[in-house]
């Protein structure tokens, strides 16, 4: 082979990478607007799914006899839906929504309360024996 | 405070959460955990309150609703008595729901304060989200209203059945779907309510063909909803700490869920549809069926007495019908009275005695029962063998050896408490009715069996009476 063929080769070579990389660029380009899209659900959708895993796992844990306060506990924490409400409360600009927003964190702040309070009665029964 | 530290506060109180329910393995980490719980709470609602954009307006309002709801909670988590315990956690979810449905409100009517577009334009995957926590929220918080009212009294525990009833929820379900996607691609607020006001209607025809007995599946069920509708609610506002703590409640109750059926064998899709049981139980008529049978033995409570008080090893086991006659007080006395005389007592528990999941645990906790001497049917079953005594008060079904020999009885292959193998069984029971399922128990007419017919509360003071002489 002489240099000029090789010359030619290495040409036509970087001509088609060339080409390769203007179609990997477009792809990329493409493809960005959709995974931007979907990425913070599945994000979400990750978390979600291990948080479904690790209740799983910790609820068989509690012992039968706590059932009850366990209801309670996690009533009162399901009412972490506040988040929400405080934040359509304070941030909202339309009257509609910030009132909403109000009567969800009074329902909700009936729950947290009423929630841990119950359970701490609840669990200030159980006491062992001689105690 | 800047959006990297709220998000590592909702973080923290993530994990809060986690460990909440984890103290709950055992009654001495359990109060800690609950602490845990209000902490994590706390940080939650101070991270939101010091957002970026928080006006003090805003902040006021929302402090006010705080105020108001927390001293509402306050009252009645102090005020409630340990055996309505149930319709308590019946209300709350009811408001867990609606609270969910008055976000999700918001959401559509100010998406701009959650980042998820703009009124009248918000993004389709939002709108799906959003519709998933109002529907189910909705769903919550009509079905938990009917499980309050039947719990509470306030409406009969009979299943409410009619003609088409499974057909016409079928029906409203397929509406809703399609209510769902046309929301989706129009955004209309006319859907929106239409999407509330039938999954309301769908929340109250769940529950009422469901009997009352049933009311502990239905509960933990709701307990679960509530989950998921928080869960969606997160999903919606683009949540961290909602979507993981929606995911932990709903995980939770439908644990609990799976509990009270196997306990009851009967599976959640036999006990949605309803139709099982009644209110009171005593359906059947005293002494139906027992004409070819021998005659049941009645002893007094000086008979019982006399035979506890000789007895070394003494199983106690409750059921609802004690917490109804309000006599777990007067049980520990007596139990106290026993050990004095060198009995070993010990409490057995069926998974679905009381109300709601781990009602009775509460019940005896409340009368002074130390809780090491309360124990699950699988951990004290084997025990009834070695046991002179099996003292039976307001339990039936729980005890019926036809679970496991009566292939044709309707509460075949429910897990019982052998009784039946202790050397003397006692019943206390009003008269011979049966239980909720309908089902005559044979154990009533053993030899080794000894009726005590009356008031739980008044037969166990007169045994304590006895036994003080």
């Amino acid at each position: 082979m002489n240099p000029q063929q090789i010359a030619v080769e290495a040409a036509s070579i970087s001509d088609r990478a060339a080409l390769l990389a203007e179609h990997a660029r477009q792809l990329a380009e493409t493809a960005a607007p959709i995974a931007a899209a979907a990425e913070p659900f599945l994000l979400l959708l990750t978390i979600f799914l291990m948080a479904c895993f690790v209740g799983y796992y910790v609820v068989w844990n509690v012992t039968p006899a706590l059932h009850s306060p366990l209801m309670g506990v996690t009533n009162a924490i399901s009412s972490v839906i506040v988040v929400g409400a405080i934040l359509a409360t304070g941030l909202a600009d339309s009257w509609a929504a910030k009132a909403f927003g109000f009567i969800a964190v009074t329902l909700a702040s009936v729950n947290i309360f009423g929630g841990f309070m119950v359970t701490r009665r609840m669990l200030a029964m159980f006491k062992k024996k001689g105690s | 405070m800047a959006q990297t530290l709220s998000t590592l506060a909702y973080l923290v109180a993530s994990v809060l959460f986690i460990m909440a329910l984890r103290g709950l393995s055992n009654p001495e980490t359990s109060r800690q955990g609950n602490l845990y719980g209000m902490v994590g709470m706390g940080i939650a609602i101070a991270a939101t309150l010091l957002k970026p954009g928080m006006g003090a307006g805003g902040i006021v309002l929302v402090l006010a609703g705080l105020a108001i709801g927390g001293t509402i909670g306050t009252l009645l988590a102090q005020r409630i008595q340990m055996t309505s315990l149930p319709q308590l956690v019946a209300a709350f979810h009811s408001l867990v729901g609606m609270a969910a449905v008055f976000v999700a409100a918001a959401a559509f009517y100010s998406p701009e304060s959650f980042g998820i577009g703009y009124a009248g334009n918000i993004k389709a995957a939002s709108l799906v989200e959003m519709s998933l926590g109002l529907a189910i929220g909705a769903i919550t918080f009509s079905g938990s209203v009917i499980a309050f009212a039947k719990l509470d009294g306030r409406m009969s525990g009979s299943p409410i059945l009619f003609k088409g009833q499974h057909m016409l929820n079928a029906a409203l379900g397929a509406l809703l779907l399609v209510l769902v996607i046309a929301f989706v691609a129009t955004g209309s607020p006319i859907l929106f309510w239409l999407i509330a006001l039938l999954s309301f209607a769908l929340g109250f025809l769940l529950i009422i063909p469901i009997g009352g007995a049933d009311m502990p599946v239905v509960v933990s069920m709701l307990n679960s909803y509530s989950g998921w509708a928080a869960a969606g609610i997160g999903f919606t506002i683009g949540n961290l700490l909602l979507i993981v703590t929606g995911a932990l409640v709903g995980a939770s109750g439908a644990i609990l869920s799976y509990i009270m059926c196997k306990g009851m064998n009967r599976s959640i899709i036999n006990v949605l549809l309803g139709g099982f049981g009644s209110d009171s139980g005593a359906a059947a008529g005293p002494g139906a069926g027992t004409a070819d049978r021998a005659p049941v033995k009645a002893g007094s409570p000086e008979d019982a007495a006399y035979i506890m008080k000789n007895a070394q090893k003494i199983i106690i086991v409750p059921g609802y019908g004690m917490a109804v006659a309000q006599a777990q007080q007067v049980v520990r006395e007596m139990a106290d009275l026993l050990k004095k005389e060198g009995a070993e007592i010990s409490y057995a528990i069926h998974p679905v005695a009381g109300r709601m999941p781990g009602h009775m645990n509460v019940l005896l906790a409340e009368a002074n029962v130390p809780y090491d001497e309360v124990h699950e049917l699988e951990e004290i079953n084997a025990e009834f063998a070695d046991a002179d005594v099996a003292y039976v008060i307001g339990a039936n079904d729980v005890t019926n050896p036809a679970a496991k020999t009566d292939k044709t009885s309707a509460i075949y292959g429910m897990p019982i408490l052998d009784v039946e193998r202790a050397k003397t069984v006692f019943f206390v029971k009003r008269g011979m009715a049966s239980g909720y399922a309908g089902v005559d128990n044979e154990l009533f007419f053993r030899p080794n069996t000894m009726m005590l017919f009356g008031d739980a509360k008044k037969v166990t003071q007169q045994i304590v009476q006895s036994l003080q002489k």
